[in-house]
């Protein structure tokens, strides 16, 4: 049997965990194969419906990395980011959605360990999960 | 070889829905079925919702009576939360109830099944509509038709929001307290609905009534069905659209039950057939006997017809003396002429209009205290009315946060579904003869169904 | 002389209200009845499917549908106007986005039939019949229309030129559309025809509606009397009206109650719940975790209030049934 390889989607801010994919000289082919980057200017500039057209579109599990709180480039676009977040993971579990298909964290530019070992573990718990079922009903 | 004749869809009225009549060799019919082709699930899909939405969200299940499923949820939340409106409160609901029934009886006898009558039973096919009528009556009462019910359904307006869907409904009252002059403007158009209603009885009892064709079916035993009846009354008996206990009369006219709405699941009892999306209603004390009529039969009718069947008298003056007069044709009760269901609901519109103008006239509508907060936690209520169409029940059960984990209800239509579906096949066998059908014929079958002003949309929610 | 354009209204899963809002265009009906050749419409006159199936295709200049796509034949139903017709206009929110029925896709299809045929509570069932696409009954066939396992919006399922928007739309946008037709100034194709712009702009309390909006938390409309003068959502209790398409003349806001989103997204928003998830989110006066979710908590059933109208043309479209999500 073929191991479940998931699809991941990883929104990056521009000035810390996109940075920080860098320092650690992991350029973008570096990253784990599942992990597709979407860099973002801010984490703040993640609309939720990202989150779920990303999901509408295959993908298995979504990741989004902003600067720690206090640190936001934008002043609190991260701390929206968090507002947002809370939310929808009230709500994914009504879609029929795992709330650990999505998960936020902060990093800095500096911190490359945490980075790669949140990508890891998401890694790692999405292919626990294993796939993400597409709707049943035939929509487009 | 049988042949197989086809309505399909069967036209004005509420949903869809289709005949499917089946003749043996010689050209009698053997079987004739009325299909409901749809079903939305709604008892499904409002579970899990916030309770405090069911007057909003379940009504969308009927946009023809959006009115009475805001009201039967309203109350079914009053009682969960264990809150009783204010009066103010009640008699701005009962008015906008009356409103509605007025308007939707109206709809009914000027746009869906009037044109049975009205432009009679053998006029082809292109004449029997709303066009036809206002070819038949005149453009000035077609007009002042249309113009009646725009007014009416402007109170719903005034009171609700919207013509269509209200959305004033909170356990404990109504989110809207009515201004001088909007109650003003409800008084002369209640004033006007009342001129309206008695020249609409005037136009029955002279035009139609008197007509040879609608007399004879209207005594036909093809439109006969012998049933229960089951309609909200008052203390004293009289019909109540808004609030009152629920009375059944057995096939002879005598008083089979009495309940509050809170037993009715002793009462009332759903079936399933695989034929079709409609569940048929029955009443539970007498074993399911399948679609069959006379005093072993479980089967019962609601709405207009019903509702006279099960009161005795009216509370308003010019309803009651029609009540007399309907009484004083048929020779006694109960009425079991499915046609007559044409002439009550007439006379529930003369009803409607005198109880808007009572409200309208009462000092205390205009006290701005219309809603009381609950206090305890939500758990399970019920809730009834008379719809148009007859009885509606909506039962939820929530968790403690409120949200609903339950809800069961019994939509007006339902509790004619057997009815309906005998009236269909009786007329059918009584009027098809040696595989002889013509158009008229066929018109005269789906006049059996009209009558009720079935809503299917409800009847499978 | 002329030809007339030739029309018709059909309904699918519908709940009947946006044939109200032909009824309720009165004299305007009666005008159009007489302008236009109306070839079928199944609440007030007396055309068969097999009248339509008779029209040669195109004949149609117009269909108006509206209700969602729930049962098979009516997805049939909705191949056979788009080869009748020129134009198919989606007529409310049932065909525009899916409408409220489609909040059914946030369950399996065929639990539906389970829940109303075997366990309503007042149900007596004894042989678990459900309803069947073919039964036999005496000896004869009799067939139904199969329950689709997810609710579709109209364009879903047919290309659609023209949506009116509203549960229901007011018989003015109705109006609107009609004659836009009858007098051949219809916007270009694709069109939504109401107001580019959120309902707010034309809600009646919106002058009280201020700049930055800051919740402790969010109340429900049972916990609460509010002001009927001070926008809603100053006031702590949900407001779609940020979020909602403008056109409706603000109806719920008229009767004193919050919008709850019938018109829509915005233009060119496709998914009207994350955009509300947004909003509301950003009107959260808190700032760490414990605090935010503790106002998240205090919105009782999201998806059933963010898409009340439009989840099976939202991004999901429909519940994906992880176990234990
Ligand atoms: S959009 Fe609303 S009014 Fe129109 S059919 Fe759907 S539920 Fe009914
Ligand atoms: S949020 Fe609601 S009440 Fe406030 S301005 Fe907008 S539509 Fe009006
Ligand atoms: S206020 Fe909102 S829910 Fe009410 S009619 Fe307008 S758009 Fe629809
Ligand atoms: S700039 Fe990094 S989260 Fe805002």
């Amino acid at each position: 049997m073929k191991s479940f390889e998931p699809v991941i989607i990883a929104f990056l801010c521009n000035w810390c965990s996109y940075e920080g994919a860098d320092s650690a000289g992991r350029s973008r082919k570096e990253l784990p194969p599942n992990v597709k980057p979407i860099r973002v200017m801010c984490s703040g500039r993640v609309d939720p419906e990202f989150v779920l057209e990303s999901f509408q579109k295959g993908a298995d599990g979504v990741l989004i990395l902003g600067c720690h709180p206090g640190s936001c480039h934008y002043r609190e676009g991260n701390i929206q980011t968090l507002r947002r977040y809370l939310l929808i993971q009230n709500m994914l579990p009504q879609l029929g959605i795992r709330r650990d298909r999505l998960m936020l964290d902060w990093v800095s530019s500096g911190e490359s360990d945490k980075f790669a070992a949140i990508l890891d573990r998401m890694t790692c718990r999405i292919k626990t999960v294993g796939p993400l079922p597409g709707p049943t009903g035939n929509l487009k | 070889m049988t042949r197989r004749i086809l309505i399909d869809p069967v036209t004005r009225l509420e949903g869809h829905g289709k005949i499917t009549i089946i003749l043996d060799d010689s050209g009698q019919v053997e079987h004739a079925y009325f299909q409901v082709p749809e079903f939305k699930a709604f008892e499904l899909f409002c579970r899990g919702r916030a309770i405090e939405e069911m007057p909003a969200l379940t009504q969308k299940i009927c946009g023809v009576c959006p009115t009475a499923h805001h009201h039967a949820s309203s109350k079914a939340l009053d009682d969960l939360f264990g809150v009783k409106p204010p009066p103010a409160a009640a008699k701005i609901r009962e008015l906008m109830h009356n409103a509605f029934m007025f308007e939707d009886h109206l709809l009914h006898f000027f746009f869906l099944g009037g044109p049975d009558i009205i432009v009679g039973f053998d006029a082809p096919a292109s004449k029997q509509n709303i066009l036809g009528v206002i070819e038949t009556l005149g453009m000035e009462a077609g007009k002042e038709a249309i113009e009646i019910r725009k007014k009416v359904r402007r109170i719903i307006s005034i009171i609700g929001g919207s013509p269509l869907y209200p959305a004033n409904g909170l356990p404990g009252g109504v989110s809207k307290a009515l201004s001088a002059p909007e109650i003003a403007e409800i008084r002369s158009t209640a004033s006007h609905a009342l001129l309206f209603a008695k020249a609409t009885l005037n136009l029955f009892s002279r035009r139609i009534l008197p007509e040879s064709r609608f007399r004879d079916m209207l005594f036909d035993d093809a439109f006969r069905l012998e049933t229960a009846y089951l309609g909200m009354v008052d203390s004293e008996n009289r019909t109540n659209f808004y609030d009152g206990s629920l009375r059944v009369v057995d096939p002879k006219g005598k008083e089979f039950a009495r309940f509050d709405v809170h037993e009715y699941p002793r009462h009332l009892e759903e079936h399933v057939v695989s034929w079709s999306y409609m569940k048929v209603l029955s009443l539970k004390k007498i074993p399911w006997n399948g679609f069959t009529e006379g005093p072993d039969s479980g089967i019962y009718r609601v709405g207009p017809l019903a509702r006279f069947n099960v009161s005795e008298g009216m509370k308003t003056p010019l309803a009651q003396a029609e009540y007399e007069r309907i009484l004083e044709t048929f020779g006694g009760k109960p009425v079991h002429q499915t046609l007559a269901y044409h002439w009550t609901r007439l006379m529930e519109v003369l009803y409607a209009a005198e109880r808007m103008r009572e409200l309208a006239d009462d000092p205390g509508l205009s006290d701005s205290n219309v809603r009381i907060l609950p206090d305890s936690l939500p758990g399970e209520g019920i809730g009834v009315c008379e719809a148009p169409r007859g009885t509606l029940i909506h039962h939820y059960q929530t968790d403690p946060k409120g949200i609903v984990n339950r809800l069961n209800l019994l939509v007006a239509t339902q509790n004619n579904a057997a009815a309906i579906c005998m009236s269909v096949e009786k007329a059918a066998r009584a009027l098809i003869r040696d595989g002889e059908v013509s158009p008229a014929i066929l018109n005269l079958i789906e006049a059996a169904y009209r009558a009720y002003d079935p809503c299917l949309a409800c009847a499978t929610h | 002389m002329k030809q007339k354009p030739k029309i018709a209204f059909c309904w699918l899963s519908s709940c009947g209200g946006c044939e109200e809002s032909i009824v309720d265009l009165s004299e305007t009906l009666l005008a159009a009845a007489e302008a236009a050749e109306i070839l079928f419409w199944p609440v007030a006159l007396d055309y068969r499917y097999e009248d339509l199936e008779k029209l040669e295709d195109q004949e149609l200049d117009a269909a108006f549908i509206n209700g969602s796509v729930r049962m098979d034949d009516q997805e049939e139903l909705a191949h056979l106007f788009r080869k009748k017709s020129k134009r198919i206009f989606a007529h409310g929110t049932c065909a525009h986005l899916g409408g409220v029925v489609g909040l059914a896709n946030l369950f399996p299809g065929k639990e539906g039939l389970n829940e109303a045929y075997l366990r309503a509570p007042t149900v007596s069932n004894p042989d678990s019949i459900l309803p069947k696409t073919r039964c036999e009954e005496g000896g004869e066939t009799l067939a139904l229309p199969g329950f689709h396992p997810a609710v579709k919006a109209l364009h879903q399922v047919i290309d659609v030129e023209y949506s009116i928007p509203g549960c229901p739309p007011t018989p003015e946008l109705v109006e609107e559309a009609i004659l836009g037709l009858l007098e051949k100034r219809l916007p270009s194709r694709g069109s939504v025809l109401a107001e580019k712009k959120a309902l707010c702009h034309t809600c009646p309390l919106n002058r009280t509606k201020p700049e930055r909006i800051q919740a402790q938390r969010f109340y429900r409309i049972y916990e609460k009397i509010w002001d009927p003068n001070r926008c809603f959502l100053d006031q702590g209790l949900i407001c779609l009206g940020p979020s909602t398409r403008g056109g409706c003349k603000a109806r719920c806001i008229q009767a004193n109650f919050p919008c709850r989103g019938c018109f829509g997204p915005l233009e060119k928003v496709r998914d009207q719940g994350a955009a509300t998830l947004s909003f509301l989110a950003s009107l959260m006066h808190a700032a760490t975790p414990e605090e935010i979710e503790m106002i998240a908590d205090s919105i009782p059933d999201p998806a059933g209030l963010f898409y009340r109208y439009s989840l099976p043309s939202s991004r999901i479209h429909q519940s994906r049934f992880e176990e234990n999500p």
